[in-house]
């Protein structure tokens, strides 16, 4: 029933351990971003110098950065790059406030582990949508799962701005990039510490608008803007779902902030409809925004943006913003066992289908998006399971060794197109046909990215393999004793659906560690087959790109750390005691009271496999591949059957465009448009009552003949018919 | 003395009606209805006996608006004749719709 | 401020002064081309005139931001005199919560669109100015006034100098479009004025002269078969007006002939006038009919078929101006909603996005007018790519399309959001339904806005566009400081208007129950 509320204060009071404290600052976080937005902003409208062309379409946006290798009409002006007057304020700005950022967040984060807050901190900043019985504020929620999510937002975000700046230097609309990547970090920081779910939804939105705005970096190539566009349309529907989710909760618990939905939430029926619809609605929204089925098609697309761009929006941070929404909104997803097991069966879809697709991708930044597609489908097992700690454990190794690849192939990028560009070749730069054997020019890139795959194939010690090993242990546990297992989705009971998400998981993980040896067995093992002439200016890039690689790197390597297996002693599980006080409830909710504990020789038999399937892919991918007779793009043969079905991504692109798009537009136009409104409306109502008067007034002026004669006969005889009816009468 | 008065009154009345009918000529018509005016004028004055002066007064009147109407019904004759040669009604439909 | 407004009395003269102020001021331009000619000279006069009328009604309203208790629900700033006493007519004007923003936003919005005509109108410039303010004093005395004959006389006051404006003013097929724009609005307002006149009478019966007061005609107890027959005249008034689908077709052609400033004015304001009426009339005058459940669904349905109708259509349309039109549909149909979804929040909503359509659309036709100024063609694909020769249009558009889809931080995603999370309680089906809106909002707009600023710069012509000149960024950062405010904070508005909208709901709910206890209608 709604319930007239007023802001769920009860756990939220003065008395809180961090009221008054350096958490009451947290409303700096997003604020010094958004500064740096605005500053930049300011400056991205003084135009850019400019040494080239003086013909806007040759010296524009876009033309001189690294990705147009397959441009055609730019390369004269590829040699007058157009700096931006003001590119080394920029340049200390954008990351500088992102620093500061991240030392906020970490001396809040200090205070919030000193401080052993059971309950969130939350800070009212102003009172936001004040109506009727609704009433939301602009209110930031420091917590333990919200201070992580900004850790990583700011850390990471704050090494991909200073990798940034070498990759973009000789952009004209530097100022336009920093100043759209400054205002990403404020949205993505309102979405993590926003204390109820319209702040949250400001952020979702807003980071669209943001990866909407940066995929269409470089507007001029149409392709670029469609696929800007087409990110924020699908992202869109996705937040239809959102928002109808939103209209649940309030028309049944009558508050939407995280504190008083915490406590309500016992007031839904427990595995009822009300709470499952709220849960598939939520689910949608995050379907749209971390790519999963059926709307995953925008992010591969999302390849159109710089690369900086992709590792921090497109890896990093944005895409996971639906597994946090889900951890956030673990106690209601713990209320449903039915959205918990959608969440988790289509994520486990998701990781295999995208991982197929993966395996036949030839541009190296589509691969690394498939892969992500694929990982955030291995986020959502955890999540869906219940497995809310290994979830955004996950999210966490994820965000370090997926930021790094995609740094690294951005590092790769630049030194094939510094290459190709010197010699004005017009090869694509991020076709892995047209690298192979670059270890030996960008040693160190090699090296950290090999570092990253083993992660994200799995191996041990590598952060990915711990990250991995957890959620598939979940999975495994909770196919026994839970909730889930207990319940049935679609007729098929869950126990069952939760051991194929389990094989799913393990087959996706071999495809994984397939793919990614594939792709660096293309790129930097082999013969070099970037030609002669490119081949004398291949290069590491400037420190400042390479730097931010190495720390996350460590970070990669060491990421494990964080959340060691519970049969490790003392030191393990450390993130999923941190996160105890935020999913601690509603994960014991799905385990029916227990800790999921298997027993020391299932965990020991399980990270066997595991192991030995991640090193089975490596060594399959390192005996079948040949890099050695890979050809060049233009020279390689066509793919054949189930192979091409693979390098075009299932044709799913191109159905959804014949079964929506096209329809919809074809309606649009034809019946509604031009049959409903200009045809029976217009036509036959509007324009059709006009023509019925005009013919009425035609009729009436045939009886006007012009004889005056006729006229007085008329006159008479009404006058003798009046007379007569008098005299009847 | 009033019957026959009226009488006559009706029968010029009848007469004027059926020449503004039947007639062709606008000139003929013209004075047809002059014919009807003065047959409500002979009303008018025969009435008047009975119900006082108001009559005759009202008898004047219609003069001088009939005397107004036929200067400016003579001139739209004539113009209508420069217009189109004729002054028979049949060739002259100029309010047709 | 507060303090200072009352000692001047500011409250007792305020609204009539607004309402004689324009007129005067037609007055006085049209007496100045009489006398000083056509020249170009004495035209530039008539703008600066014209303008600084209009800013000085802007400054005189301003006012009532802070000189209206907030708290009350009750018509204030009255101002009563008689007017036809024989007929029981009285000059009665006054404001509460549902109008003060309409009146804020209507003072708002002209002298901005006289800026963006400022340049476009070059003939009978004294006329056109005059037309203007004479629209203003129309549009302004629909929203304040208290008498229903008063009401009735303003609506077709403003429907005459915009009859004007469009067939003189406008573009090609002006004569087409201001005919079908004055026959559609004629029809309804003709049957409304029969129905004002029969509650005239009717709640004048006991004294024996008609009355048109609001709160006498309120008080009034109707038979149900008549009141079906009255609310289905005003009914018919205002769907023309907002327009409701399917009455809508007058809009996109009135829209795209008319002149900038007209569409401005068009979309901005003239288009409230109709959901005004229903807040104002059609609701708490027949409650049982309005929420009598055939004729309640009926109206949420056309809302919804609106909003989704309107999106679509708009999703095809080459003409930019067209595009903007039929996306006015959509919002308009969200308005509705809200109004008859009757839940607080859907009715706040509604007038929030009443307020932000006035705003951002209004905003999106002084940019196409910007362009259009500079290149004489409103088909998008004439454009393409010249984000890189007008950055600051191509930002300002940005930022307008935005607002206009929806997002949140602008204004709106406020209305948006409170319309469907209120009228989820009572609509839930036909509420998930209009949240399709946006994201069909997103397609059509972001994909007109790629067409025009983004992609190739492949049209030769285009690589030399002017981008805005100081007069036009002048005329957009206000709007866009409203976009941004009301989407950031909006709270002071919805205080303003909270007072009223729950009396509204309230007295509808109580009502409605009560006439429909005594009914027989329809479907039994």
């Amino acid at each position: 029933m709604p319930m007239p509320g007023l802001p769920v204060q009860e756990a939220a009071g003065a008395a809180h351990p961090l009221a008054g404290t350096f958490a009451e600052w947290i409303w700096l976080v997003p604020v010094l971003p958004f500064v740096g937005f605005v500053i930049n902003g300011l400056l991205s409208l003084v135009p850019a110098t400019r040494l080239g062309p003086a013909d806007p379409s040759e010296g524009g946006d876009g033309h001189a950065h690294v990705e147009h290798a397959g441009g055609t009409a730019h390369d004269d002006a590829h040699h007058h790059p157009a700096r931006h007057p003001y590119a080394r304020l920029v340049s200390l700005i954008g990351p500088a406030v992102l620093a500061l950022a991240f030392a906020v967040t970490a001396g809040i984060f200090g205070v919030l582990a000193g401080a052993h807050a059971e309950a969130p901190f939350v800070r009212t900043l102003f009172p936001w949508i004040v109506t009727g019985s609704l009433h939301i504020d602009a209110a930031l929620q420091v917590d333990q799962l919200s201070m992580v999510m900004a850790m990583v937002v700011t850390g990471v975000g704050f090494l991909i701005h200073v990798f940034s700046v070498g990759y973009m230097q000789d952009d004209p609309g530097y100022p336009r990039y920093f100043a759209y990547l400054n205002l990403f970090v404020f949205f993505m920081l309102v979405l993590v510490l926003g204390a109820s779910y319209p702040v949250l939804f400001v952020g979702w939105e807003g980071v669209g608008l943001c990866s909407y705005l940066l995929i269409g970096y470089w507007y001029s190539d149409k392709a670029n803007a469609d696929a800007g566009k087409k990110a924020f349309v699908m992202n869109r529907i996705g937040d239809f779902g959102f928002l109808v989710a939103m209209f649940l909760l309030f028309a049944h618990l009558g508050t939407l902030d995280f504190v008083g939905v915490g406590s309500r939430a016992s007031q839904l029926t427990e595995g009822g409809a009300v709470v499952t619809a709220i849960g598939l609605f939520f689910f949608l929204g995050c379907a749209g925004k971390s790519a999963q089925i059926p709307l995953y098609t925008w992010l591969p697309d999302a390849m159109a943006g710089p690369t900086p761009v992709s590792a921090l929006i497109h890896a990093a941070t944005m895409v996971t913003a639906g597994v946090y929404l889900v951890a956030r909104s673990a106690v209601l997803f713990s209320l449903t066992p039915v959205a918990s097991l959608t969440v988790a069966l289509i994520g486990a879809i998701t990781a295999i289908f995208a991982a197929t697709i993966g395996l036949k991708q030839w541009d190296i930044k589509k691969v690394l998006a498939y892969s992500t597609v694929s990982q955030l489908g291995y986020m959502f097992i955890g999540v869906g399971v219940g497995a809310y700690a290994a979830g955004v454990f996950h999210l966490l190794t994820h965000a370090f060794f997926k930021a790094l690849l995609f740094l690294g192939s951005g590092s790769v990028i630049f030194a094939m197109h510094r290459a190709l560009h010197h010699t004005g070749s017009h090869a694509d730069a991020q076709d892995m046909r047209n690298m192979g054997g670059l270890r030996a020019y960008l040693p160190w890139t090699f090296g950290l990215m090999w570092i990253a795959t083993l992660a994200i194939a799995g191996i041990p010690p590598f952060s990915g393999f711990f990250s991995k090993d957890e959620i598939l242990a979940s999975v495994f546990a909770r196919a026994s004793h839970s909730t889930l297992a207990d319940a049935s989705l679609l007729g098929i009971p869950g126990s069952a659906l939760l051991m194929v998400i389990y094989v799913l998981g393990l087959a996706a993980a071999l495809l994984t560690a397939i793919y990614m040896t594939r792709m660096m067995l293309y790129t930097f093992h082999g013969p070099n087959r970037t030609g002669e002439a490119e081949r004398a200016h291949l290069g590491e890039a400037p420190w400042v790109m390479t730097g931010p690689l190495v720390v996350l790197g460590v970070l990669s390597v060491a990421g494990g750390l964080l959340n060691l297996p519970a049969f490790m002693g003392s030191l393990s599980q450390t993130l999923h005691h941190w996160l105890e006080p935020v999913t601690g409830e509603a994960a014991l909710r799905i385990t029916q009271g227990e800790e999921a504990h298997l027993a020391l020789g299932t965990e020991g038999a399980l990270i066997g496999i595991a192991v030995l399937i991640a090193v089975g892919g490596i060594v399959y991918a390192f005996m079948r591949l040949k890099p050695a007779v890979l050809l060049p793009k233009d020279q390689s043969p066509e793919a054949h059957g189930f192979e091409r079905v693979l390098e075009h991504k299932y044709y799913v692109d191109e159905i959804y465009d014949r079964t929506v798009v096209k329809p919809v537009v074809g309606i649009s136009t034809r019946i509604l448009w031009k049959g409903m409104d200009a045809g029976l409306i217009d036509g036959l109502l509007v324009n059709g009552s006009g023509y019925l008067m005009r013919g009425l007034g035609w009729m009436g002026a045939r009886l006007q003949s012009g004889q005056v004669g006729t006229y007085a006969w008329v006159l008479v005889i009404g006058v003798l018919a009046v007379l007569g009816a008098f005299s009847i009468s | 003395m009033i019957p026959e008065a009226l009488a006559l009154s009706a029968v010029l009345f009848t007469i004027g009606t059926i020449g503004v009918l039947t007639r062709r000529n606008a000139i003929v018509i013209f004075m047809c209805v002059e014919l009807m005016l003065n047959a409500v004028n002979l009303t008018f004055v025969a009435l008047s006996k009975l119900y006082g002066v108001t009559g005759q007064v009202f008898v004047v009147f219609v003069m001088t608006v009939a005397a107004a109407e036929a200067a400016v019904g003579l001139a739209i004759i004539i113009a209508i004749f420069r217009h189109g040669q004729t002054v028979n009604l049949k060739n002259i439909n100029l309010l047709k719709g | 401020m507060a303090d200072f407004l009352a000692s001047i009395n500011y409250n007792a003269w305020v609204l009539p002064v607004l309402l004689a102020l324009p007129v005067l001021g037609a007055l006085l331009v049209w007496s100045h081309g009489a006398l000083a000619g056509s020249g170009e000279s004495s035209s530039m006069t008539a703008r600066r005139m014209t303008l600084w009328i209009l800013i000085a009604e802007f400054v005189l309203s301003a006012g009532l931001w802070w000189s209206l208790d907030s708290a009350s629900a009750q018509w204030q700033a009255v101002y009563d005199r008689p007017w036809i006493e024989a007929w029981g007519t009285r000059f009665t004007v006054g404001v509460d919560g549902l109008s003060v923003m309409m009146v804020l936003l209507t003072t708002f919005l002209m002298p901005l669109a006289i800026l963006g005509g400022w340049t476009g109108v070059r003939s009978r410039v004294h006329s056109y100015h005059a037309l203007m303010l004479l629209l203003t004093t129309g549009m302004l005395g629909v929203f304040v006034a208290k008498d229903l004959f008063l009401f009735y006389v303003m609506w077709e006051v403003m429907l005459v100098p915009m009859y004007f404006i469009i067939g003189i003013w406008g573009g090609e097929r002006r004569i087409y479009a201001s005919l079908k724009f004055f026959i559609y609005t004629m029809v309804g307002s003709l049957l409304m004025l029969v129905a004002i006149v029969y509650l005239g009478i009717q709640a004048g019966a006991p004294a024996g002269r008609p009355t048109f007061d609001y709160d006498a005609i309120m008080a009034l107890n109707l038979a149900p078969t008549v009141t079906f027959w009255l609310f289905g005249a005003f009914f018919l008034a205002f769907a023309v007006k907002v327009p409701m689908f399917p009455f809508h077709t007058w809009l996109p052609d009135a829209h795209v002939e008319a002149p900038t400033a007209g569409s401005v004015i068009l979309a901005g304001i003239l288009l409230k006038l109709g959901t005004y009426g229903f807040l104002r009339i059609a609701l708490p005058f027949f409650p049982g009919v309005a929420m009598y459940p055939w004729v309640r669904t009926t109206i949420i349905v056309l809302a919804v078929v609106g909003i989704v109708y309107g999106s679509l259509v708009a999703l095809v349309q080459p003409d930019i101006k067209k595009l903007v039109a039929y996306s006015s549909v959509a919002h308009l149909g969200f308005v509705m909603l809200g109004i008859f979804a009757l839940t607080v929040e859907s009715v706040q909503g509604a007038l929030m996005v009443m307020i932000g359509h006035g705003l951002s659309t209004g905003a999106l036709f002084l940019l196409v007018g910007i362009i259009y100024e500079r290149t004489h063609t409103r088909m998008i694909d004439a454009y393409g790519g010249i984000a890189r020769v007008v950055p600051l249009f191509a930002t300002i558009l940005t930022i307008v399309a935005l607002s206009s889809i929806g997002l949140p931080g602008t204004n709106g995603f406020v209305g948006e959001f409170l319309v469907l999370v209120g009228a989820f309680r009572t609509y839930p089906g036909m509420t998930v339904i209009s949240a399709t809106g946006v994201i069909l909002a997103a397609a059509y707009l972001l994909w007109a806005v790629q067409r025009l600023i983004y992609n190739p710069l492949d049209k030769p012509a285009n690589a030399a566009l002017k981008d805005l000149n100081w007069r036009e960024l002048g005329l957009l950062v206000p709007i866009l400081a409203g976009i941004l405010w009301m989407g950031v904070y909006p709270r002071p508005v919805l205080d303003r208007m909270e007072a009223s909208v729950q009396k509204l709901v309230s007295d509808v709910a109580r009502n409605a129950e009560r006439q429909q206890a005594s009914m027989m209608l329809g479907g039994q």
